[in-house]
């Protein structure tokens, strides 16, 4: 059986003089999760629309498991799923209707519609309001309905874009761990929160100006661009003064150290985990109250940054 | 078909069945919706007043003359009004309302042709219209058989075929502008705008100043739905008569029911194109 892929080619998208996508060639393939970068306009929604039908390129081919989306997109979305902004659901219906809706369109066997919509409503906590109109409901209760129809066809490629949107914290979570259980199947996934794409991603696509800068796993992304600079925020029992800032400032590694509010202190480094954890065991022995030591970039986060700087 | 299916799912499954699947649950949208009852509540009106007036007043040449006159008076008068409202409320933003309201995010993005969607949102539009008129000819109908018992013309059962065949041509030219305008506001003034007044402006503006037949109105071929009750149907063309007289032109049944059928075919096309065409951008 094949692979699931996801593929554009010579993908472009201009709305007049403005090019949202610009000659985009990128192959996905395999049963992975990809997070899909870039800040906000970069042309990673506008790929997504092309890859679901929602737009059509001015040039070049979307593919969904080797079938060009403009050409026959009932067959290309076949096996696909998606999940692109926040998509509103008609208000009349229920969470359990339109799901059933969703599930009759893609060819959920009859038999198993029920049980299908019932683990979906399951995994996104919505069973109690399964058949409440979802006129009456908040965007993050949508957005989870949203979410939960993805889960219905056990297709192949998933594509999400920004699926926690309007979502809470805990929704946020468990929105992760929803991906995060996806396995066996391609997911492409957008997203700003470059933490969330580290925790449930092991490949990485990035894109400004619509035109994409590096497709990669994110190991090799960040060992090629992140450098080793880091920042970390340290946490205190107690009011941190001018003469804990100081003694802090200068142990060995450290660039900077700044105090964001009396019991807590940020500090930039260099020397990548070598100096984080000398940093760590010497804040430790300075017995002057610290009670945390929380890393505030990541690798991936640095790389972003310093690609994303390169193309202004 | 793909190879990647998943396990269990039926990616055969056909866009008729699609189309009817979009239809059931677009009818049961409108079902459970503000507007279908608003819809309802104005024909309870229109068909409580009518009961009222002619109970009340008892207009001889309504409640006592030819039964062919009261269908006349209660169906002729009121039904095209109907027929309008229930094409603007279910049709005109049946397809803009899919990018205004963002609804065209959940449904589009599927293995499911556009013009499946189209097709199924225009059936369901035209269930929830025809449970309208239905409604409306079931008053009528009440209140004929009391004044008239046992007469119901035939004439009655043509217009209201007529009247279907209008709620079919009036849907599809309302969804051709929903499929036009991104927000559902604009679509349903322009089409009743147009369906209720415009096209009667222009229509006698033809007649009176142009003196050619409006042929190419809509509103000028459903005259054919009340004009049926008529005995006799009102002649093709009447000159005009005297210094301030104006020449009437009336549709004769083929050709009205030829308008309708080539408003619904073209504005079906145009419709389906606009849609297949149209980009979710916003």
């Amino acid at each position: 059986m094949a692979e699931p892929s996801l593929e554009a080619t010579g993908l472009t998208k201009s709305y007049g003089t403005f090019t949202a996508v610009s000659n985009l060639n990128l192959k996905i393939e395999g049963r992975k999760c990809v997070g899909f970068l870039g800040p906000n306009g970069a042309g990673k929604t506008t790929t997504m629309k092309m890859f679901t039908g929602l737009i059509s390129p001015t040039q070049g081919r979307a593919l969904v498991n080797g079938v060009d989306v403009r050409a026959d997109k009932k067959k290309a979305l076949a096996s696909c799923a998606t999940l692109i902004e926040t998509p509103e659901i008609y208000p009349a219906l229920t969470p359990r209707s339109a799901l059933m809706m969703l599930s009759e369109l893609r060819g959920v066997p009859k038999e198993e519609r029920m049980k299908r919509i019932d683990e979906a409503l399951g995994k996104v906590k919505m069973q109690e309001w399964e058949d409440k109109k979802v006129g009456s409901f908040s965007k993050g209760m949508k957005q989870r309905v949203n979410v939960a129809s993805t889960l219905l066809s056990d297709p192949a490629v998933i594509i999400l874009d920004e699926p926690s949107t309007g979502l809470d914290p805990r929704g946020m979570s468990e929105v992760r761990d929803i991906v995060k259980s996806l396995g066996n199947r391609l997911v492409f996934m957008s997203s700003h929160l470059l933490g969330e794409v580290t925790d449930v991603c092991e490949e990485v696509a990035m894109i400004d100006h619509g035109k994409l800068l590096v497709y990669d796993s994110i190991d090799n992304v960040t060992a090629k661009f992140a450098g080793d600079g880091g920042a970390a925020e340290i946490g205190f029992s107690r009011d941190a003064d001018d003469s804990v800032v100081a003694r802090v400032s200068k142990l060995d590694g450290l660039e900077k150290a700044v105090r964001t509010d009396p019991r807590h202190v940020t500090v930039r480094f260099k020397g990548g985990l070598p100096t984080q954890e000398r940093l760590f065991s010497q804040l430790a022995g300075m017995n002057v109250g610290v009670v945390s030591f929380r890393e505030t970039s990541t690798g991936l986060e640095d790389a972003y940054l310093k690609l994303i700087k390169e193309t202004l | 078909m793909s190879s990647i299916a998943a396990d269990g799912l039926d990616v055969r499954v056909s866009t008729f069945s699609q189309v009817q699947t979009v239809a059931k649950y677009s009818f049961q949208n409108y079902f459970r919706a503000r507007r279908f009852y608003a819809m309802l509540v104005i024909v309870a009106l229109i068909g409580g007043l009518l009961t009222f007036a002619f109970a009340y007043f008892r207009p001889a040449g309504i409640v006592q003359g030819p039964a062919l006159g009261f269908y006349g008076a209660g169906w002729g008068s009121f039904v095209t009004l109907i027929a309008i409202l229930s094409a603007a409320l279910f049709g005109g933003d049946a397809i803009s309302s899919e990018f205004q309201n963002r609804t065209g995010y959940f449904l589009v993005p599927n293995p499911v042709r556009r013009s499946a969607i189209y097709v199924g949102k225009w059936i369901a539009a035209l269930a929830a219209s025809v449970i309208i008129l239905v409604l409306y000819a079931g008053i009528v109908l009440l209140n004929g058989l009391y004044y008239f018992p046992g007469n119901v013309p035939v004439q009655f059962g043509e217009s209201i075929v007529f009247a279907f065949v209008f709620i079919v041509a009036a849907l599809a030219f309302m969804f051709a502008f929903s499929a036009l305008f991104k927000s559902a506001a604009i679509s349903i003034m322009m089409g009743v705008i147009l369906l209720l007044i415009v096209f009667n402006v222009i229509d006698t503006v033809a007649t009176v100043l142009a003196k050619i037949e409006p042929w190419y109105s809509i509103t000028y071929a459903d005259g054919i739905i009340a004009n049926v009750l008529m005995n006799p149907f009102p002649a093709h063309f009447t000159p005009a008569s005297g210094k301030f007289g104006i020449p009437t032109y009336v549709a004769t049944i083929p050709e009205g029911l030829t308008i309708m059928a080539v408003y619904f075919v073209v504005t079906a096309i145009v419709g389906l194109w606009l849609f297949e065409k149209k980009e979710f951008t916003s």
